[in-house]
């Protein structure tokens, strides 16, 4: 499961919604925020503010969209796992991933969006997924290293989550979270054996952990300082704890982790600060973060190409399965008159 | 590409865990018809075997008190303590009732 901690704007779409707040709407508003206050609980019949709908229809889609763009790189391993075993072990997870997009996808059209919508965004590249996706999965190691670290920061990022003031968001992360804790252990218990091998084999570790450490740190989403919208996310409870927090986290957690399997952190800087008790880390580079989410990274259209031509060569197989149901639906009626 | 339109209809997803317990909500899913949201539904919520019954229902068909008459509705029995058991003080020495 996989989501960027925070929340980039879509594409702009030409339509915006002029606001007139009427007393009727302040009297809401007052009954919204108090219950926001008292960490109370925002169910899909309630009413609340337009910016507070938009914004979680935003970023559960682009959580949807993750799960789903995010079994591609993992998906081109399934055929070429080396043991039978490790190739069930891919098949679930793979398919973990796309069980995770469809209470996502549930979870927003909760909210009045509908799933062709979503689609529909996800597919013409206004709506953005989890940059970690536009990179390419080189070897095997990768598949370990996004298991043990890309899935170790999503689950970071998630366990906040599951105590969103939304509902149905709160409640899909839930059942997520108990199907997450698996998929980061299987990767890190297939690098592990990897470590036990050959010379080769530990240097592609190694050189996996080299490529992705950077990419993980960023997918937390840019420093407080430089994001703007994170401070509404917290008012209106959606987002529990900040970038930063989160991202320091992962590295503490991280740096045991690392060391028992044997590699490496690519990073000359990171190092434990006895004042602080965390350990330090280096500079993230913004700009190939940035590069990628807008659409310049090395797999961007590779990824999306895949997803609409699986989506597109499926396109018959949901035709003939509602052919099907109004077939049944019209002869039980003639048996039935 | 043309996705308009053509959407299946929304199920809700019910599972029992356990014989013996009840059915409990457990999220949606969109489906054809009741055959395939059954099959979908066991894909979808019960990977890991969190069922051993699944009931699926068209959203559409549920009915859903209204959050506005949540007051009306459900405020009355705040005051009818005496519908439950730790109102009434029965002397130490009856022991369990």
């Amino acid at each position: 499961m996989y989501t960027q901690s925070f929340n980039v704007p879509d594409a702009p779409d030409g339509k915006t919604v002029p606001l007139a707040p009427s007393k009727e709407d302040a009297a809401l508003q007052a009954a919204f925020d108090t219950r926001i206050d008292a960490d109370g609980r925002i169910e899909p019949q309630d009413w609340m503010p337009e910016a507070y709908r938009k914004t979680l229809v935003r970023q559960i889609s682009q959580h949807a969209h993750s799960e789903i763009v995010g079994m591609l790189p993992e998906g081109n391993w399934i055929s070429r796992a080396p043991s039978l075993k490790r190739k069930a072990i891919l098949i679930a997870k793979v398919q973990d991933e796309g069980g995770h997009g469809l209470y996502l996808y549930s979870a927003a059209e909760t909210l009045g969006t509908s799933r062709d919508q979503m689609l529909e965004g996800l597919h013409s590249g206004r709506a953005k997924y989890s940059s970690i996706f536009n990179y390419p999965t080189l070897t095997w190691a990768d598949v370990g290293v996004i298991g043990w670290l890309v899935d170790g920061a999503a689950i970071m990022n998630q366990i906040p989550l599951c105590r969103c003031s939304y509902g149905p968001y709160a409640r899909a992360m839930v059942r997520v979270c108990k199907e997450e804790s698996f998929h980061q252990r299987q990767g890190y218990e297939a690098l592990l054996v990897m470590m036990t091998g050959t010379e080769e084999q530990k240097a592609m570790v190694q050189d996996a952990v080299d490529r992705w450490w950077w990419k993980c740190l960023a997918m937390f989403g840019p420093p407080d300082a430089d994001s703007p919208n994170s401070a509404q996310g917290m008012r209106w409870g959606i987002k529990r704890v900040s970038n930063d927090d989160l991202r320091q986290k992962f590295v503490d957690a991280t740096v045991p982790q690392a060391k028992v399997l044997g590699v490496t952190l690519p990073d000359p800087d990171l190092k434990w600060n006895e004042e602080r008790q965390h350990h330090d880390y280096g500079r993230i580079d913004w700009n190939e973060f940035w590069e990628t989410v807008n659409g310049n990274g090395p797999c961007n259209k590779e990824r999306l190409a895949t997803r609409v031509k699986a989506h597109n060569d499926g396109q018959w197989v949901r035709d003939a399965a509602l052919a099907h149901a109004r077939k049944q639906q019209s002869r039980n009626m003639k048996e039935a008159a | 590409m043309t996705t308009a339109l053509k959407e299946w209809p929304l199920w809700e997803v019910f599972v029992r865990s356990k014989q013996g317990l009840e059915h409990k909500h457990c999220g949606s899913l969109h489906a054809a018809d009741a055959a395939q949201a059954l099959d979908m539904a066991r894909d979808v919520y019960t990977r890991r075997q969190e069922g051993v019954s699944i009931w699926v229902v068209p959203s559409a068909q549920i009915t859903a008190s209204n959050p506005d008459e949540k007051g009306e509705l459900f405020d009355p029995a705040a005051d009818k303590i005496y519908r439950h058991p730790t109102f009434y003080e029965i002397p130490d020495e009856v022991g369990h009732m």
